[in-house]
């Protein structure tokens, strides 16, 4: 057979590698800086631009689609090309696919830090942003399947599973949650409101963990563990069961970050199931991958990039194993909104993504360089500080969760609460203070890597033209006369791509389809009512500054919530809210009914100091919101977005809307001027106050009558 | 953009999870079988591409 001889595209390997490097560095460097803030919050400096609502939609942003990302792209352009000897199919698209991200990751970080978000966490880029991220991963997937098409290795390895799954699914999840109405270029509103966008909310977030930090890593794993260790994989049947069954029970999990929340009953025990399940195709990755080095430990002493990679396998053995744990109802009612979910999500990011990525770094820049790595002392001394970093990041951040929680659900012999929420969190400081600790050595192995990874390439010269050469596919292939029709779909890229969209999109119908049109799952309360035009326009100063962030607006069902705040939240009190605000963390406390249990002037004195309401507060000050003018021009078109949602605001309301508004606001100029307190009406300040004031109150309203 | 709620009610909702159990297990079966029964040498063609290119 004729060989034919072609040249791998190392150079958008190298560019890749370099954007990792480059935005892991940034993305670390601002989780460092939120970490300090929560015990410094005058570290904000008072600007809007660095307070922690902002900064931290930035670092989980940064890391998971600039260093991840970046670390993901980096990865299958340098396997895929290999594994099917064959180059990328286009240059164009490569630099297109290249140029694009980074573009998408520039306007992400100017975006967030000016407050233009959509307020669903790991989904906060708007529109605009949304649009190009889905047609740079159109690109993405064209490069990829041109190449698969243009092959010259007929059977597509495993890992080549992983990453066309990963691309159809973060598709489907991408388009699906990100469905929303623009009311100008920087703003929208999510079509779902309330339960409908928690579910379809933690749908995409989940498994944005599951398909973009699990599986795409996954892939990598197959290919440069064996690569590294110079062994095959421990067992290739074990990798095909373990890839059906991750990517069918991955997708039915996302409920288990709403237990006891107003999510159906029926949903939040699908999310149970399957998150329980998910521990097996989960372990069988993490076996198959420390069982490759069976019988070749000896080379882990020896190789750094591989000593990195174990560590990595066994990080996710540990975060893949509690998650399934946390997804226990009763588990989740005392980790839910603590740090220990902080502690979950960075043994796998720190752990599984980071030191993955770390040891691929340290065995390919070598390679494209071709020379040796400058140092093997330095990338030791990463490899035990980095560890360090992620020990001294986890154990704080589990021993806080656990004790915030346990405090919270304290109540004294006489049946009172015992703890104040403030008590919690002063007790959490010295937590904090540890976990940016941890954070700033393991960014100081990161740096020591960056140098040693810089003197590598100085040293070396970059292998531009890397020849190989494969036969070309014959066209008449013939099949086995009794071909499996498992092997039928593994010859075909598009018939597997199809066979995963069924896979994952069977479990996302079933979950949401009885909550979209069986009206029972929602119950509605004739009190709840639209905000009205000034609330609205508090809700997304709210929003804007990332509130979300710090609070829940998610009173569960337990005696000792509704004990501090009061009645427990239904369904039916979130019809209007688009996008949902429940949050995930609770810095702060709930805030569902906080609603009427202040005065304004106790709310207009705490944003311009919240320690002088509340001693020892971590809350960031936000004097900008009593100077700045709020954009009272948007009221109409925000108004008609909704009324274009379905909130039943009267015909014709968008009109005479500012009017409502105008009045709403000198009520409550009034209010503050009986307390000594002069503002114009026209100031932010007022309109989340009116925000604040609403929260929660409805409910109040029927309880009365 | 409206969802509009096209049922009252449903019943029988507790069969949607165990529907989506029996699709899975059903699958799962399936593949374990083909993963059993199938060709030891096609395995390991595909085991060792990562480690059979040139270098």
């Amino acid at each position: 057979m004729e060989l034919q001889k072609f040249q791998y595209d190392n150079k958008t390997v190298k560019m890749f590698a370099y954007a990792t490097i480059l935005w892991g560095l940034v993305g670390m460097l601002v989780g460092l800086i939120v970490a300090i803030q929560l015990y410094l919050p005058a570290a904000n400096l008072s600007l809007p631009y660095t307070t922690f609502g902002r900064l931290r939609p930035l670092h989980t942003n940064a890391v998971i689609f600039a260093f991840v990302g970046n670390g993901i792209f980096m990865g299958v352009y340098y396997s895929l090309q290999r594994l099917l000897k064959a180059r990328m199919f286009s240059d164009l698209l490569s630099k297109i696919h290249f140029w694009g991200w980074q573009l998408i990751i520039v306007l992400a970080a100017a975006t967030l830090i000016m407050g233009k978000t959509t307020g669903k966490e790991y989904a906060e880029l708007e529109w605009p942003i949304d649009i190009l991220i889905t047609l740079v991963w159109v690109v993405f997937g064209w490069n990829m399947f041109g190449t698969i098409i243009r092959r010259r290795e007929r059977h597509l390895y495993v890992a080549i599973w992983f990453y066309i799954a990963t691309f159809v699914t973060v598709a489907m999840l991408h388009i699906v949650n990100s469905i929303e109405i623009p009311v100008s270029f920087w703003k929208s509103y999510s079509v779902y409101a309330g339960v409908q966008d928690a579910l379809v909310q933690w749908w995409y977030g989940h498994n944005a963990v599951a398909f973009f930090l699990t599986t795409p890593y996954l892939g990598l794993m197959y290919y440069f563990l064996p690569k590294i260790a110079q062994r095959p994989v421990y067992s290739y049947r074990l990798s095909i069961v373990h890839f059906w069954a991750l990517i069918f029970l991955y997708i039915w999990a996302g409920p288990h970050h709403l237990l006891y929340t107003a999510v159906p009953d029926w949903a939040q025990s699908l999310g149970v199931v399957f998150s329980v399940m998910l521990i097996a195709p989960s372990w069988g990755g993490m076996i198959n991958g420390l069982l490759t080095l069976r019988g070749a430990w000896d080379r882990v002493r020896d190789d750094v990039g591989l000593k990195f990679l174990v560590v990595a396998v066994t990080a996710y053995g540990m975060a893949t194993f509690e998650g399934p744990m946390l997804s226990l109802k009763s588990v989740s009612a005392i980790a839910h909104y603590t740090d220990w979910i902080v502690a979950h999500v960075h043994v796998g990011a720190l752990g599984w993504n980071g030191f993955m990525t770390f040891g691929i770094l340290y065995w390919l820049i070598p390679r494209l360089f071709q020379t040796k790595l400058y140092s093997q002392k330095l990338a030791n001394m990463h490899f035990w500080i980095g560890t360090l970093g992620i020990v001294l990041y986890a154990v704080p951040m589990y021993w806080a969760g656990f004790m915030q929680s346990s405090m919270w659900k304290d109540f004294t012999p006489e049946g009172q609460l015992k703890w104040q929420f403030l008590d919690t969190v002063t007790k959490m400081i010295p937590f904090y203070i540890a976990r940016s600790i941890g954070g700033a050595l393991f960014l100081t192995g990161a740096i020591l890597m960056t140098y040693n990874l810089i003197k590598t390439i100085k040293v070396g010269t970059f292998l531009e033209i890397e020849e190989d050469e494969a036969p070309a596919l014959t066209s008449n292939y013939q099949s086995h006369s009794k071909e499996h029709w498992h092997r039928w779909i593994e010859r075909k890229p598009i018939q597997l791509m199809i066979v995963s969209l069924v896979v994952v999109a069977i479990g996302g119908l079933i979950e949401f389809l009885p909550v979209f049109l069986i009206k029972s799952n929602i119950p509605t309360i004739s009190s709840v009512k639209p905000y009205t035009p000034l609330e609205l326009q508090g809700r997304d100063i709210y929003i804007r500054e990332g509130c979300y962030t710090c609070h829940s607006q998610m009173i569960r069902p337990f005696r000792s919530e509704t004990a501090r705040y009061g009645e427990y939240s239904k369904a039916g009190e979130f019809v209007y809210d688009h996008p949902f605000q429940w949050g995930s963390k609770r810095t702060g406390p709930d805030l569902a009914r906080i609603g009427g249990k202040y005065p304004d002037s106790w709310h207009y004195n705490h944003m311009i100091e919240p320690s002088s309401m509340a001693p020892g507060s971590i809350m960031p000050s936000y004097p900008w919101l009593l100077e700045d003018q709020l954009d009272a021009n948007s009221t109409m078109s925000k108004i008609k977005a909704m009324i274009r949602l379905g909130v039943p605001y009267p015909a014709g309301y968008e009109n005479i809307a500012i009017q409502d508004m105008e009045k709403q606001a000198k009520q409550i100029t009034a209010n503050l001027k009986k307390d000594g307190i002069e503002t114009l009406p026209d100031r932010e300040i007022v309109a989340l106050i009116g925000y604040l004031q609403r929260m929660g109150t409805d409910i109040k309203v029927k309880a009365s009558k | 953009m409206k969802f509009i709620n096209y049922l009252e009610s449903i019943t029988g909702i507790g069969m949607y999870p165990l529907v989506s159990l029996i699709i899975f297990v059903a699958f799962f079966a399936l593949v374990t079988l083909y993963v059993i029964n199938g060709n030891k040498e096609h395995f390991e063609k595909l085991r060792n591409l990562p480690i059979n290119e040139n270098k």
